[in-house]
């Protein structure tokens, strides 16, 4: 034996050595080992420091249950990953592993004084002693205590790796390819159905690969799994959560085992939906409370034996097996047997089945039964036990250096609990078993507590002569719970596993408790004097072991984060040098700064030529719906405020749309193009909320209506042309349509050519000047831009961005829902009273327009103010006072909703919503803003050109 | 992810298809304006929240765009049955 390495055994590439380091210390390993069976190969004990107390910790499992052996991976910036289970690292030549949770190092940490001070640190600690002075939580309590306690270090620069994610459909997954896995996959391999098999290990096999006498059978089962066509083996494979309607998800890690990173993703998330689950989970076994039962050697019988014959590792060279189940003997007849030195077999039980006692004897191996262990020497590995017969308590000591734990077996019920199925307590297991299912799904194997391990005696803790609040037996390795903290708990008060659980944090680290839940039920109910099956199991929920956000994010990052909507004449604007705003997931150009010029200079330079000459727009954004059918005006009449029967053909209307409760929620302006036939438009962020309530309207409260509903938003390009030119410059591009102001009056809508293209074209303004907004098909959208652009340079033709465009639209007084109304703003207080037909019967919203709350005085009211100071610019948003002067807290009666320069009116202008605001022309209202409170006069909502005469022209 | 049966398209789809709309079987009164300020909060507002078998009104909006009603159990989350908009409650 070289070290730990045996000179046999194991399924290790004897031939294949690599070359790791730890700690920046390098070792060599075997291809097929992980870091925890190579660190054991070179006799390495302590692995990290724990959570609370920094107590020196080594492996306790071989498997994903390892609660003590947590490491960090380090690949380079970005690729940091913490809280690995050592026991699932698999290593390849290059990795490097550092140590978690301890300053300066792994063997000297000053945190270690925690232990020694334990006696101040007991179940619910933070609660009871960080409470007061409460001013020092932000600053110095939780600074300090996350400093102290914790797990890795959380990588600090982005992840460069990529993740993959899909769907995956199949009429059975089995989770779990240990031999009950394997047998299932077996049985139903000659069916039709498509079948996936996953396990988290690289191998298939589970607890079979720690049984060589199973291997020719796991190899005969491995190749005609994978010869069979309809079966999927994913390996490297976790299903960590279980879903409604048999949704499991399952990552698998693609690259974390290989020393060179390729352009592969590392990770992949399958969402699989499958027809019928067979969990075969397995089982796992469970540690012994007792003094020192965290000190590094100390470990699950059933992980030295995988170390054995798995890895070809001797977790010790003198092995003391501390059992209260026989599942314990035959793992260390089996390491005898692979040539680990055996020091002893203490039983807690005052008898075993006779064929183990012949088996001991026959290997010489020294049994003392109704014996327990009361005490390990040894801080950073074990030295010794201190053992004690029950009765007398009389004991003695063996020198060993390793303790192995076989406490019995608690089924791994996780998925199953996931998918809400019912759980029942049998107490010869001790354990909670599946009953019930909630899905189409079956436990097989050790997870439905069917296993051959043979019986076990139930005990919360071994007994002890010891002074039981002065031992630490741990029960929660994670989180640092021991036996004591439970105690505790209940004589606190504690009565519910829920909250026993969350007062001491029993179960609550990342392993979710998986060897802790039960021991602590166990002392629990002890403690509480009532049977387990009367307090309850805490509820297991996803994931099943830690996942990374990567592998949860998948695609969804950067710009893949959303979808990004672009117009057609989206790739212009980029080109030109366009500042861009994402409105509702449309990218919007806001402002097309020129060299040198800030926004604010554009915008004015932007509004001053919509003002003056013309200007151009990327409109396409708004929401278009086409209505058509017979019965189209009655619908638009029941929806909108406004009356539609009316309407002519040819002409458009400003719609106002309430929901029931009264309060806008859209508007926008749409036109008939015939009879039976409307364009509508909405807000660009309103559009298929608004088709949604259409739809809704229509299909549940008035079927009977002939309408049918289709959005046209991505059909259309809109380029508005604005400013007093604008006629100038569409004219000899129109074909079929007379522009004149008479055959063509503001509002009004005409069908014809555009440069070739056919059109609506509509007549319509946002900024006040002489406009029209010109709908082509979307492909055309971006050829027509630069047709007019070029057609428009006589006239100086400027593209302006959004933030002109709001500018130029609160100058006119015109509100952007959304903005200047927030759900709870009716026509009248929006000063939109004009656009309610008040002698329709009824339409959406009409009736709570009389509701009590909607008719009283003092609502929030749309109105201007214009500050005395006219170069102050409030800010959107800021809190309006009625006097500066009153105690604060102060009452605030309203706020100021949109807020600009006008280059055209020389001053600021803003927009607000006041209490009373409409009986409050020429009042001066206050706006505390940082530094100074600031005065403004309550006005009429429109600013510039009241009479409309630039409209109309 | 729930699975839900669209009684328009006959299929059971995932639930990222579709959308809650709210209880189902409350009409809007045919004359608003006769309803008493009582009756009309009574429909805006006043919602049943059940514990067990709950009436809803879903929408396949990313699929056939109907509205449908579905029975629901609120406390495990299954679904009953669906069936079309104007069919009774069930």
């Amino acid at each position: 034996m070289t070290g730990f390495r045996l000179e046999t055994g194991g399924r290790v590439d004897r031939g294949q050595t690599v070359q790791f380091s730890f700690d920046g210390k390098s070792y060599q390993g075997l291809a097929g080992d992980t870091l925890a069976s190579a660190l054991l190969a070179n006799g390495v004990m302590l692995f990290g420091r724990s959570f609370k107390y920094h107590r020196p910790r080594g492996v306790m499992a071989a498997g994903s249950e390892e609660p003590n052996a947590l490491i960090s991976v380090d690949r380079g910036p970005g690729r940091f990953t913490p809280n690995l289970r050592a026991t699932g690292v698999e290593i390849y030549p290059g990795l490097k592993a550092v140590s978690q949770n301890r300053w300066p190092s792994l063997k000297t940490d000053f945190g270690a004084i925690n232990d020694r001070l334990g006696m101040f640190f007991p179940a619910g600690f933070y609660n009871k002693t960080f409470m007061w002075p409460r001013s020092f939580w932000d600053k110095v309590y939780e600074p300090a205590i996350r400093k102290m306690a914790g797990l890795g270090d959380a990588p600090t620069a982005e992840d460069p790796d990529h993740y993959a994610a899909t769907y995956a459909h199949c009429d059975l997954l089995i989770v779990g390819a240990g031999p009950a896995g394997i047998d299932a996959a077996l049985g139903y391999m000659d069916t039709n159905k498509r079948i996936i098999l996953v396990d988290e290990q690289d191998e298939l096999g589970g607890g079979a690969l720690a049984d060589p006498a199973l291997w020719p059978w796991l190899e005969r089962s491995h190749k005609a799994l994978i010869d069979a066509p309809n079966v999927t083996i994913l390996t490297r494979t976790t299903a960590f959560g279980y879903y409604h309607d048999n949704f499991i998800g399952v990552v698998q890690r693609l690259t974390d085992h290989l020393p060179e990173l390729g352009d592969a993703p590392r990770e992949k998330l399958l969402r699989i939906r499958a027809g019928e689950v067979v969990l075969a989970q397995g089982a796992i076994e469970r540690p012994l409370v007792f003094d020192g039962n965290d000190t590094p050697g100390v470990m699950l019988s059933s992980a030295a034996r995988i170390f054995a014959n798995r890895y070809g590792v001797a977790v010790g060279k003198a092995v003391v097996l501390m059992a209260s189940h026989d599942s314990g003997w035959h793992d260390v007849f089996a390491l005898a047997k692979a040539g680990v030195g055996i020091a002893a077999i203490i039983d807690v039980r005052e008898r075993v089945d006779s064929a183990l006692m012949h088996e001991a004897e026959r290997l010489g191996i020294a049994v003392h039964l109704n014996h327990s262990v009361m005490g390990v020497t040894g801080r950073h590995s074990v030295r010794a036990v201190q053992i004690c017969n029950n009765d007398d308590y009389l004991g003695r000591r063996i020198d060993c250096d390793a303790v192995l734990m076989a406490g019995g077996w608690t089924p791994s019920v996780h998925l199953w609990s996931h998918s809400k199925g019912s759980l029942k307590w049998r107490d010869d297991l001790g354990a909670y078993v599946p009953d019930l299912p909630n899905e189409n799904v079956v436990c097989v194997g050790g997870c439905s507590g069917d296993w051959d391990f043979g019986t076990g005696a139930i005990i919360d803790m071994l007994p002890t002569p010891k002074d039981q609040s002065r031992i630490k037996a741990f029960v929660d390795f994670q989180n640092d719970v021991t036996a004591k903290d439970i105690k505790l708990a209940v004589r606190e008060g504690f009565r519910s596993i829920e909250h026993i659980k969350r007062y001491t944090t029993n179960g609550m680290a990342t392993d979710q408790g998986k060897t802790s839940n039960l021991n602590g039920l166990q002392i629990a109910s002890s403690a509480l004097n009532k049977p387990v099956a009367d307090i309850g199991l805490t509820s297991f929920r996803p994931p099943y072991t830690p996942q990374t956000f990567g592998a949860l994010a998948g695609h969804a990052k950067g710009a893949l984060f959303q979808p990004t909507r672009t117009t057609n004449i989206d790739s212009w604007a980029q080109a030109h040098g366009a500042v861009f705003e994402l409105v509702a997931q449309w990218r919007r150009a806001r402002y097309f700064p020129q060299s040198g010029e800030d926004m604010h200079a554009a915008v004015n330079r932007e509004c001053v030529a919509v003002r003056s000459s013309v200007g151009i727009f990327d409109a396409s954004t708004l929401g278009k719906i086409e209505v058509v059918g017979p019965d189209a005006a009655e619908f638009l009449n029941r929806m909108y405020t406004n009356p539609w029967k009316a309407l002519e053909p040819g002409r458009c209307r400003y719609g106002l749309l309430l929901k029931e409760d009264g309060f806008i929620t859209d508007d926008g302006v749409s036109a008939r193009l015939a009879p039976d036939r409307f364009h509508l438009t909405t807000t660009t962020g309103g559009a298929a909320r608004v088709l949604n309530m259409m739809e809704d309207y229509l299909q549940t409260e008035w079927p009977d209506l002939d309408v049918w509903l289709t959005s046209t938003t991505e059909q259309y390009a809109v380029i508005a042309l604005q400013g007093p030119n604008a006629r100038k410059l569409l004219e000899p591009l129109v074909e079929g349509i007379d522009l004149s102001a008479e055959a063509f009056p503001h509002m009004a809508i005409r069908e014809g050519i555009i440069c070739g293209i056919p059109t609506r074209l509509f007549r319509v303004s946002f900024t006040g000047e002489l406009g029209f907004e010109i709908n082509v098909p979307t492909a055309y959208g971006l050829a027509l831009w630069q047709r007019l652009m070029a057609q428009g340079a006589q006239f100086d033709i400027t593209p302006y961005g959004t933030e002109a465009m709001h500018v130029l639209r609160a100058e006119k007084g015109f509100i952007i829902v959304g903005q200047d109304t927030d759900g709870t703003v009716t026509p009248f207080d929006a000063g939109l009273d004009w656009a309610v037909g008040k002698k329709k019967p009824d339409f959406v919203g009409k009736r709570s327009m009389a509701r009590p709350d909607i008719v009283a005085p003092g609502r929030k009211q749309l109105v201007g103010l214009l500050t005395d100071d006219p170069n102050v610019v409030l800010e959107e948003g800021a809190q309006i006072v009625a006097d500066p002067k009153q105690p604060v807290p102060m009452t605030m009666i309203g706020h100021v909703t949109s807020s600009y320069w006008s280059e055209a009116l020389g001053r600021s202008i803003a927009l607000a919503l006041v209490a009373g605001g409409h009986e409050m022309t020429g009042d001066t209202l206050h706006i505390p803003m940082p530094g100074k409170t600031h005065t403004a006069k309550v006005s009429g909502l429109v600013f510039y050109d009241p009479e409309g005469a630039r409209l109309h022209v | 992810m729930i699975l839900i049966h669209c009684p328009y398209c006959d299929e059971k789809r995932p639930e990222i298809e579709f959308v809650n709309a709210g209880q189902a079987h409350i009409s809007r009164p045919l004359d608003p304006s006769s309803q008493t300020d009582e009756e009309w909060e009574a429909y805006l507002f006043i919602r049943a929240n059940p514990r067990g078998r709950h009436h809803e009104r879903w929408r396949h909006v990313y699929g056939c765009g109907r509205f449908f009603n579905a029975v629901r159990d609120t406390v495990t989350d299954k679904f009953e049955t669906t069936y079309k908009a104007g069919e009774p409650r069930r």
